[in-house]
């Protein structure tokens, strides 16, 4: 972790003199998939650099570090009573939102910086599930459907936030671990690293990685996708023989 | 011991998963049906994305009705003659089933649908068996022998034209109540994603009399053939087959419906009604508690389409 902060200081050294700037890489830019994965951890390295012209700050740097997975189209339904059974009635589509969502900080997010900037800039659960890009808005309506999908997300440790996520090695390093459950979709996660002092934005940087299938789990989705008629016939054949093969060794008659 | 797989794109415990292909498997055995009723349901609670739990566990039940038609074959127990006429009759009434799916699924009330069909069909029948079980029960209880059928006893419907002989069955009836039959049977399986096995056993042992190792025999070798269409077609159609979760169901089921089979043909017919009465009734109550009980939480999160 040594090399890798040093490694970061000098990229962060050949930047131009600015105020401060950001520099962030990752523990890993690729995860890999294999038949024991059972999620994993990314971590998110980060240096903080100054040159002479940086004004002194007041207030201590924070850090928001915000990983989105792959996206999707949803659907979020609502159960209603009508007469005396419970049906699926109203629904609110979410055209395009991350299955994955992190929201790492050293401090709350509302803390770190104005309600107005956070939502500018996406900061925090709140600020992204509720921003206008995430589902159309229905005068009020789509509000709980908002909610309960934060809710449901959250429930499955897919969105996620932790006000200590960000931690701070030095006044001018910092690391932030970034679980990703199990069931999280493979694809490509984007990384959003935001600093902040005393509410403003100082800096920004983004990068990614890639959460992928390796070997037989990679083969075997390439197989069902490609030649799928084989591939079902293959499942078909499977199953015959299996099915032979119990009754051979249950024979007794 | 967890294990990724490849389609569903999650990790599962494996030893899980053994375990329910042989506790569904064993049921499935026993009673002669697919069991993806209870199979389905189990693997949606474990995170198995819905389409890719209805797929693969064909697959399983496949396998399954391999082994208990190979066993029913082995003992004389499959009537092909009567197998062709449901699986032509089952084929037709599929294609209506997905026509009226689609149908219903525009007008948005197919989970109405479903579910209040869910209920009525399992009620009703598992009702009328359950009744019929009591009765005979009371009957033994009181020492009253059942009336010996004679020959020429059989309801009207038999009678209709086109009488043909099932001789396995010992059956001499018209095939239209047969082709009727199997349509409906088709039909309901598009339309509520249940393999058949549900209702055909019930109709073929109380609306035709037909002895149960029979029944038992001849719905394992239809739902073979069902299944492994379904098997192929879910895969070219949806991507929805996992071949790793599809080995793991199978290597439990299987075994689960071997026993299952063997526990069936020590079973008095009696308590195999009764049984199987109960089961239904149990699974139309589930769907009809599911429907009037207020849920835990009213919101549900269905991902459409991940982007590439």
């Amino acid at each position: 972790m040594r090399a890798a902060a040093a490694f970061l200081l000098t990229l962060a050294a050949a930047a131009p003199a600015r105020a401060e700037s950001l520099v962030a890489s990752l523990s890993t830019s690729r995860v890999q998939i294999t038949s024991n994965y059972t999620g994993a951890a990314i971590v998110v390295f980060g240096a903080i650099e100054k040159d002479g012209q940086t004004v002194a700050r007041t207030g201590p740097y924070d850090v928001v570090v915000t990983v989105r997975g792959p996206r999707a189209s949803l659907v979020v339904r609502e159960k209603e009573p009508m007469g005396p059974i419970w049906l699926n009635r109203d629904r609110q589509p979410f055209a395009d939102v991350p299955l994955y969502i992190a929201v790492l900080s050293s401090r709350k997010v509302e803390e770190v910086t104005t309600d107005a900037l956070r939502n500018r800039l996406k900061v925090g659960l709140e600020a992204i599930v509720n921003g206008p890009d995430f589902t159309y808005s229905r005068g009020g309506a789509d509000r709980p459907f908002r909610a309960a999908l934060l809710r449901l997300q959250k429930q499955e440790r897919l969105y996620l936030e932790n006000a200590r996520g960000v931690t701070f090695l030095t006044t001018s390093l910092f690391r932030a671990p970034v679980p990703i459950p199990a069931i999280a979709p493979p694809g490509n996660y984007e990384v959003d690293v935001i600093l902040f002092s005393d509410n403003v934005m100082l800096a920004r940087n983004q990068t990614n990685f890639e959460l992928v299938k390796t070997g037989f789990e990679q083969d075997v989705a390439a197989i069902a996708r490609e030649w799928s008629l084989l591939y079902g016939l293959a499942v078909a054949a499977m199953a015959v023989l299996f099915g032979w093969i119990a009754s051979v060794i249950f024979r007794r008659d | 011991m967890q294990l990724y797989l490849p389609i569903a794109e999650i990790p599962v415990n494996v030893l899980l998963i053994l375990a329910m292909g042989a506790a569904v498997g064993f049921i499935s055995g026993l009673f002669g049906i697919g069991g993806g009723f209870l199979m389905t349901p189990l693997l949606i609670f474990l995170g198995i994305p819905p389409a890719i739990a209805v797929g693969t566990q064909q697959a399983q039940i496949a396998a399954s009705s391999m082994t208990s038609a190979l066993a029913a074959w082995r003992r004389d127990a499959i009537d092909l003659k009567l197998s062709a006429f449901l699986l032509g009759g089952g084929f037709v009434g599929t294609m209506l089933g997905v026509w009226f799916f689609s149908v219903m699924r525009r007008a948005g009330q197919l989970e109405l649908v479903i579910v209040v069909s869910y209920v009525t069909l399992f009620g009703v029948i598992g009702g009328l068996m359950l009744k019929e079980s009591v009765r005979e029960f009371v009957r033994q209880r009181r020492g009253i022998a059942r009336p010996m059928r004679r020959a020429g006893d059989h309801p009207a419907y038999l009678g209709l034209p086109l009488r043909t002989r099932f001789p396995k069955s010992r059956l001499y009836t018209s095939v239209i109540p047969i082709i009727a039959l199997s349509l409906f049977v088709g039909f309901a399986g598009a339309v509520l994603g249940i393999g058949g096995g549900f209702i055909v056993v019930p109709a073929l042992l109380y609306l035709f009399r037909v002895p149960p190792t029979v029944v038992v025999g001849t719905s394992q070798f239809q739902i073979l053939w069902t299944t492994l269409a379904a098997t192929v077609l879910h895969t070219v159609v949806n991507d929805a087959v996992d071949v790793v979760l599809a080995l793991m169901l199978i290597l439990g089921g299987v075994f689960g419906a071997q026993f299952g089979a063997r526990a069936g043909r020590n079973l008095r017919a009696e308590l195999f009604r009764f049984l199987l009465a109960i089961l239904v009734l149990a699974v139309g109550l589930r769907f009809a508690i599911e429907l009037v009980l207020r849920p835990a939480e009213p919101f549900s999160v269905q991902v459409l389409e991940i982007k590439p």
